[in-house]
């Protein structure tokens, strides 16, 4: 190129609305004609915990010390109405996640992991097998819209209730599980057709609204003679609402699932534009609680790449009373391991960037129902990474709470936290740091 | 025989002594008067007890049974025998929105008509209804049968997976991917036990029409998107 | 999310048992609306009169405006005190003079205006709102009620239902509208005026504006049937009428039964067991974005 050229063509320069991801997603559109699927949450990037901060103790406030003085971490779940709530010794639990999503192993790895630590796990769509009641001390069975798998036997022996309405990636969305991943075992769970493309419904078959709901939590705690608490999960969308709602129909607890949520598989479109990011979602759902009188009475549990101790801590002194993973979970068991890149590069990614969980092609044999792939976690060492995990989570939350002035990590509250953008100021509800100025607080 | 007064006796008391019954017990033949639309009778249960519940039912009645054989002599609420397993509820009057939704076996008689939803999201369960059902009935049917004396509603079968459809009248619309299959001699034999087991007399399996999938959605093709 | 209770009489001797009925029906579904109640009766009309409901503060003392209003009125005014409410009865041509007057207290607000309607609701269970306003006492050809679990709106005296928008004419609603937004900005600007938040008024409204413009209460519900978009049941009333319709989907719970002597609707079967000669009643459940009414001609 010549010197005269270079003034007459100015360098290529790539369009930041149209950017390579968006002209790849339309050509992919163009060619295939099927939107994309997808597993994992939002990957966007969203206002998160990271812009929290915690104001430690010093002269005002004096710190618990460290390796001495007990920072309490049990929280009951449940007490509302139901005879036998649960009592977590950490406020970390485990998300549901269904056996057919998930390989048997990976359920069992998730049980053994969690009944180490002293806490719960939950079913997903299309029931409980032997293998994760087995190996769970404390299981969580899930009613969802589908009822694959839907049966009163495993509901008298699961520990607690959780009738799902949506979840964080896809408020107001449906199920779904793509053809590979129907083998003999999951289709007769389901009673469906081995290899088809399984569509699942939206809405309960059988009640819509919280007036029915009331009526429809009625029964499950007849059924179960009032014995295990019923918690009721919701997708990030109206929380104020919703969870105002979810009170007044009985629950005795709920799950509030943020989009960074995980699923399956989805539309992309859907994780990546509906619903709202978890931290701003927690201040109106603790709000509704505290103008019913119900906060602490009954437990908000939240969801939605939490990913270490520092985000369990935030999310408790937002007012929650635990939290729930998934994704982190997984990414514990191995999901996403460098040591498999040469087999994500086969699969067209990357490890760290594989969310095709549907194709049940996972080379770390969690996402799949392919025998031999699946027959590559080893449920032990899985379960086993998984229950550290869980621990360093609880570690560092304590070790927050107690710098804090805290000895039980529920002590911690709005208060003793400031953000660092006037974003996540707004949407935690807490002040800008080194200010004392919500943004919108007067609204 | 034991019987239970549910203007004056509560609904959690009946529930329990039915959950509590066991192999040695004698009552297992119950009446329960006054029902007066109450929520939620005689749900869960897990043993061959009879019961008769003498007027109208609210919501899920007998719901998720099994090996229990229920009658319920009026109407019954929404979602009546939902998800049940195993036995037999009756209805002699109408039944409301989602009768035997998500039922995975046993047989639902309804002597009278089924409203919306009726049989959505079925599993395994037999539903026998000798008046008409309404519209979205059979909505994602996976398995089990549901035979119609009478007519169907609109979108009948919508989004079906394996479960048959008999209907002896009139269907408003077919709902998508369901088709009209021929009516075989092996249907007409699993048409007529059923029948019978309803205790429909003077029909013959001959008079129905016989609906099911064109499994065009069970994999996704964008030619079908019009579909979903 | 709600409890729905209608009543239309076709039997003139059931008049006097017209609020005793409709009190026992809203009892019944305190579970489904334990936030507030509300109801609508239609009663007498007397040609040249027009009938305000009034709602005011707790210990409002009613007597002495009404003695202020009737100077204005130039004859005394008839009115009967239930509770909060009263329910005044003017001459047509007085009405005017009425109404500018009533404008400017903050103490005291017009919630209704019929020839025969009158409306009213208060935050509380169902069974306590009726007895407070004394249900059981009132007479008339139709009725309509409501208990209410609210969703998304608030949980206020204004925000019970039935919504009045138009003269004798109310609606109840049980589900969730999802345009209600857009509808209420255009009747806005049509110049209508709004109350509350909530999604019920704009229906309500909607139909008010629709029969403003000359189309009958059938005509109006059909148009509804496109116009608003989510989950309804609608009961309706007007000076003559008593209808009810329900959403193309038709998820919410709603049955109706029919004698010779009346009509009813109940959200649930529960709403309806102590009506007169229930058991040989026809009862179903309305079919799907289907208008049906009943006319008093």
């Amino acid at each position: 190129m010549s010197a005269q050229d270079r003034w007459i063509h100015t360098p290529p320069r790539k369009s930041a609305t149209f950017d390579d991801a968006a002209i790849a997603e339309i050509r992919r559109a163009a060619a295939t004609g099927i939107y994309d699927i997808r597993g994992a949450g939002a990957k966007r990037k969203l206002p998160h915990f990271d812009d929290l901060l915690f104001l430690g103790a010093s002269i005002s406030r004096y710190p618990l010390e460290g390796y001495r003085e007990k920072c309490a971490t049990d929280v009951v779940i449940g007490a509302r109405f139901a005879k036998k709530p649960i009592h977590l010794k950490i406020p970390i639990t485990i998300a549901g996640m269904s056996f057919g999503a998930l390989s048997g192993p990976a359920k069992e790895a998730l049980g053994r992991g969690a009944s180490a630590v002293g806490t719960s796990t939950t079913t997903g769509d299309g029931g409980m097998t032997p293998e994760e009641r087995g190996h769970s001390d404390l299981l969580v069975y899930q009613v969802l819209p589908s009822r694959y798998g839907m049966n009163p036997d495993d509901l008298r022996k699961a520990d607690a209730i959780e009738v799902v309405v949506g979840q964080g990636a896809k408020p107001g969305g449906g199920g779904m599980l793509l053809g590979q991943k129907i083998t003999e075992r999951v289709a007769g769970m389901r009673r469906l057709p081995v290899g088809i493309d399984q569509r699942s419904a939206c809405r309960h078959p059988d009640w819509t609204g919280p007036d029915d709901l009331e009526i429809k939590i009625q029964e499950l705690r007849e059924i179960t003679d009032w014995q295990i608490p019923i918690y009721v999960k919701v997708g990030a969308s109206r929380p104020y609402y919703d969870i105002a709602l979810a009170v007044k129909s009985g629950a005795d607890a709920i799950v509030l699932d943020g989009m960074q949520g995980g699923t399956a598989a989805t539309q992309d479109v859907f994780i990546e534009n509906v619903g709202l990011p978890t931290m701003c979602a927690i201040p109106p759902a603790v709000k509704a609680l505290q103008d019913l009188g119900m906060h602490r009475k009954v437990q908000l549990i939240v969801s939605g790449g939490i990913r270490n101790g520092a985000d369990v801590a935030k999310c408790l002194a937002l007012g929650a009373d635990a939290v729930a993973i998934g994704t982190a979970a997984l990414i514990a068991l191995g999901d996403n391991d460098p040591a498999l890149e040469a087999e994500y590069q086969k699969l067209g990614t990357t490890a760290g960037a594989y969310d095709d969980w549907h194709e049940g092609r996972d080379p770390a044999g969690i996402t799949t129902q392919d025998p031999l792939l699946a027959a590559r976690l080893d449920p032990v060492v899985a379960g086993r990474k998984l229950a550290n995990y869980l621990s360093v989570m609880t570690l560092e939350a304590q070790t927050i709470a107690r710098a804090c002035g805290k000895s039980h990590v529920h002590n911690l509250e709005p208060e003793d936290l400031v953000a660092l953008t006037m974003e996540s100021a707004a949407m935690a509800r807490v002040p800008l740091a080194g200010t004392n100025w919500i943004p919108g607080s007067n609204i | 025989m034991p019987s239970v007064d549910l203007a004056s006796s509560p609904l959690r008391e009946l529930n329990s002594a039915l959950h509590a019954l066991t192999d040695n017990t004698n009552a297992t033949h119950w009446t329960v008067s006054n029902p007066r639309g109450q929520h939620n009778i005689a749900v869960g249960l897990d043993f061959p007890v009879e019961i008769e519940i003498d007027g109208h039912v609210g919501y899920y009645c007998a719901g998720m049974n099994k090996q229990a054989r229920v009658t319920v002599r009026g109407n019954a609420g929404q979602g009546i025998a939902e998800n049940m397993m195993s036995g037999r509820v009756h209805v002699t009057g109408d039944a409301s929105q989602a009768a035997g939704a998500s039922g995975n076996g046993g047989l639902l008689v309804i002597d009278g008509n089924a409203s919306a939803r009726c049989g959505i999201s079925m599993k395994g369960i037999d539903i026998v209804v000798k008046g008409s059902v309404g519209h979205l009935s059979a909505f994602m049917a996976q398995a089990g049968k549901l035979v119609v004396l009478g007519d169907a509603g609109e979108a009948l079968g919508d989004s079906i997976y394996e479960a048959q459809l008999f209907v002896r009248g009139t269907v408003a619309s077919l709902g998508a991917d369901c088709v009209e299959k021929p009516l075989k001699d092996e249907h007409k034999v699993e048409l007529k036990k059923l029948l019978d087991d309803a205790g429909v007399e003077g029909v013959s399996p001959d008079e129905f029409k016989r609906y099911g999938s064109a499994r065009k959605l069970y994999h996704f093709h964008i030619d079908n998107v019009g579909s979903y | 999310m709600c409890g729905i209770a209608g009543l239309f009489l076709k039997d003139q001797k059931l008049a006097p048992e017209l609020g005793g009925l409709l009190s026992g029906m809203l009892e019944a579904l305190s579970d489904r609306g334990p936030d507030s109640a509300g109801f609508a009766v239609y009663g007498d009309g007397d040609n040249g009169q027009i009938k305000l409901t009034l709602r005011a503060a707790p210990s409002f003392d009613f007597a002495e405006l009404m003695a202020s209003l009737g100077k204005l009125a130039g004859a005394p005014i008839s009115y009967q005190v239930h509770d909060t409410h009263a329910v005044i009865s003017i001459p047509t041509d007085r009405e005017a003079a009425v109404a500018s007057a009533l404008v400017g207290m903050k103490d005291v607000d017009m919630v209704a205006r019929g020839k025969r309607m009158a409306v009213f609701k208060e935050v509380g269970l169902p069974a306590d709102v009726a007895r407070r306003f004394g249900l059981n006492a009132m007479t008339g050809t139709h009725a309509v009620g409501h208990t209410r679990m609210a969703t998304e709106s608030a949980v206020t005296t204004n925000g019970a239902h039935p919504f009045t928008t138009g003269t004798d004419q109310c609606l109840v609603h049980n589900g969730s509208l999802s345009n209600h937004n857009d509808v209420r900005r255009e009747l806005i600007r049509q110049g209508m005026t709004f109350r509350t938040e909530n999604d019920s008024e704009v229906a309500a409204g909607y139909i008010s504006s629709q029969m403003a413009a000359g189309a009958s209460l059938q005509d109006a519900m059909t148009s509804s049937l496109s116009a608003l978009d989510g989950f309804y049941t609608f009961v309706i009333g007007t000076e003559t009428g008593f209808g009810v319709l329900r959403d193309p989907i038709a998820c919410k719970p709603a049955v109706m039964a029919e004698t010779d002597r009346w009509v009813a609707f109940g959200t649930e079967y529960r709403a309806l067991v102590d009506l007169p000669g229930i058991d040989a009643a026809k009862v179903w459940e309305p079919a799907p974005a289907r208008v049906y009414l009943w006319e008093r001609h």
